[in-house]
């Protein structure tokens, strides 16, 4: 099909031309999701390792509940932080609305939910004699639990990965919370789906296939990390 | 530690991504409709005015609908759209100050080369969209309470139509898609002339019937009442009004041609 064709000389030719317009949106989807995995990753490796090593009343009902938060649309996450954001909101005086940080804010509520579920199954899956050890070794109870991390690294990696996935490829929570305001916040999704509205189907493919090449790029990291 | 790598190594990269972000310079929040961004016209009119005033002007581009909302809601500065009705309303409610004429086009209705409604030509478009009413071939609405959605329904309410049934499709989209959409059925829609223009060559609609001066297309542009909203960029939104509406401006607005074709006219 010469519009598939089109699509792809086309998306060589920008990742080629280094073309600044498509640079700028690579350049904010990148530093607007890997901050946003980032404070997700802070925040949720803990709190995986803590539901999973604790024992609690609800354990159950909040397992269940995180698997219903990575099940939210991401258009809905869009909606309740621009309530937040928004001048009417409770929030609106920061002036955050269609700046690159509400878009940081909505991927971290995003990806919230897809690593800490993913933590926790990492460290239930653990070898349950390695804390125990650890503490028998003269360990603190900090030193064992980051020794408890460490021997499961490959499923926080996969659990970081999987949310970088989530906020990368998104448009809800970028579109209504970013605007698509050109040289801003415009990421790889909104102009995709700036180009489809536009007409310009072979353009949107390409910068699609573009967006492949840097999550590509990305993984590969994340990976070499992973192995070292 | 390899989490403790792997954080700071991200953390690094944060640390050299974000400064471009944080050259301070003053920005305005333009809310307006797809119509003016997506034709291209902002990318013409806007960098005089960013470079004189040394500031960046953020447009968010939707329907006129949400644009006026964004206004009421105080999350943008200035609104610039094209539905007279909501924009009258919108300053008698208090939610904007001095609606100003910008510029005009005009609305076509488009439809299939095949005409199946055998409306080609017709000169008068209340008959015209009666016609199609009768349901020979789809019609494609903006159903997104954009400006040409509202000026669809006052057509249809000049006719009498209560629009419903197999024929009356509500995409709830842009016009861009819009029309894609209608182009893939084969059916009709309503259209400003500048989307149109730059849509021609993607699209084997046509024209059915222009001219009718009910389907007159005023753009206006209001400030965010900075009463209301105290954070309002009061002079930058000023000066931005000041600058579509001068010579300068308006020459811009009057030169900006696609596909060989002026897109917007000037008073």
């Amino acid at each position: 099909m010469s519009f598939l064709g089109e699509s792809f000389s086309t998306a060589v030719a920008l990742l080629l031309a280094l073309d600044s317009e498509v640079l700028a949106t690579v350049w904010t989807s990148l530093w607007v999701s890997l901050g946003a995995i980032l404070i997700s990753t802070v925040a949720a490796v803990p709190l995986g390792g803590v539901i999973a090593l604790r024992g609690f009343c609800g354990k159950r009902l909040v397992l269940t509940l995180l698997n219903t938060l990575m099940a939210l649309p991401t258009v809905v996450v869009g909606l309740l932080v621009y309530g937040l954001l928004s001048r009417q909101g409770p929030l609106g005086v920061y002036g955050l609305l269609f700046t690159p940080w509400a878009m940081m804010i909505g991927q971290v509520v995003l990806a919230v939910p897809i690593v800490v579920h993913y933590t926790v199954a990492a460290v239930a899956g653990a070898d349950p004699r390695i804390l125990p050890t650890a503490r028998t070794l003269g360990a603190g109870p900090v030193r064992s639990v980051l020794q408890l991390l460490l021997e499961v690294r490959f499923g926080i990696v996969a659990a970081v990965v999987a949310g970088f996935g989530r906020v990368i490829g998104e448009v809800g929570v970028a579109m209504m919370l970013g605007g698509n305001i050109r040289g801003t916040t415009r990421t790889m999704t909104t102009a995709i789906a700036l180009e489809t509205s536009k007409g310009e189907f072979a353009f949107a493919l390409a910068l699609g296939i573009v967006l492949m090449a840097v999550a590509l790029l990305v993984n590969l990291f994340l990976n070499l990390l992973q192995q070292r | 530690m390899l989490n403790v790598r792997v954080i700071l190594s991200l953390l690094l990269l944060m640390v050299t991504l974000v400064p471009s972000l944080a050259a301070a310079e003053a920005r305005l929040r333009l809310a307006t409709t797809t119509s003016t961004e997506n034709s291209g016209l902002l990318a013409e009119l806007l960098p005089a005015f960013e470079k004189a005033n040394d500031c960046k002007v953020d447009v968010i581009a939707v329907g006129t609908g949400k644009a006026l909302k964004l206004g009421e809601a105080g999350d943008v500065d200035v609104v610039m759209v094209h539905a007279r009705a909501k924009e009258d309303a919108f300053v008698d409610a208090g939610y904007g100050v001095g609606r100003k004429d910008v510029m005009f086009n005009d609305f076509v209705l488009l439809g299939p080369a095949a005409d199946p409604a055998g409306v080609n030509g017709s000169a008068d478009v209340a008959d015209a969209m009666n016609k199609v009413a009768a349901g020979s071939a789809v019609f494609v609405s903006r159903g997104d309470q954009s400006g040409t959605h509202s000026k669809e329904k006052a057509l249809w309410k000049a006719v009498g139509v209560e629009p419903s049934g197999d024929w009356y499709l509500e995409a709830g989209r842009g016009m861009g898609e819009v029309i894609t959409m209608a182009t893939e059925r084969q059916g009709y829609t309503l259209s400003d002339r500048g989307t149109w223009i730059a849509f021609a060559d993607k699209s084997d609609l046509q024209i059915v019937s222009e001219g009718d001066k009910r389907l007159f297309n005023p753009y206006g542009v209001i400030m965010v009442n900075p009463q209301l909203h105290p954070h309002v960029k009061q002079e930058l939104a000023q000066a931005f009004i000041d600058y579509l509406l001068s010579s300068e401006g308006q020459a811009v607005i009057a030169g900006f041609k696609k596909n060989g074709k002026n897109l917007f006219f000037t008073y």
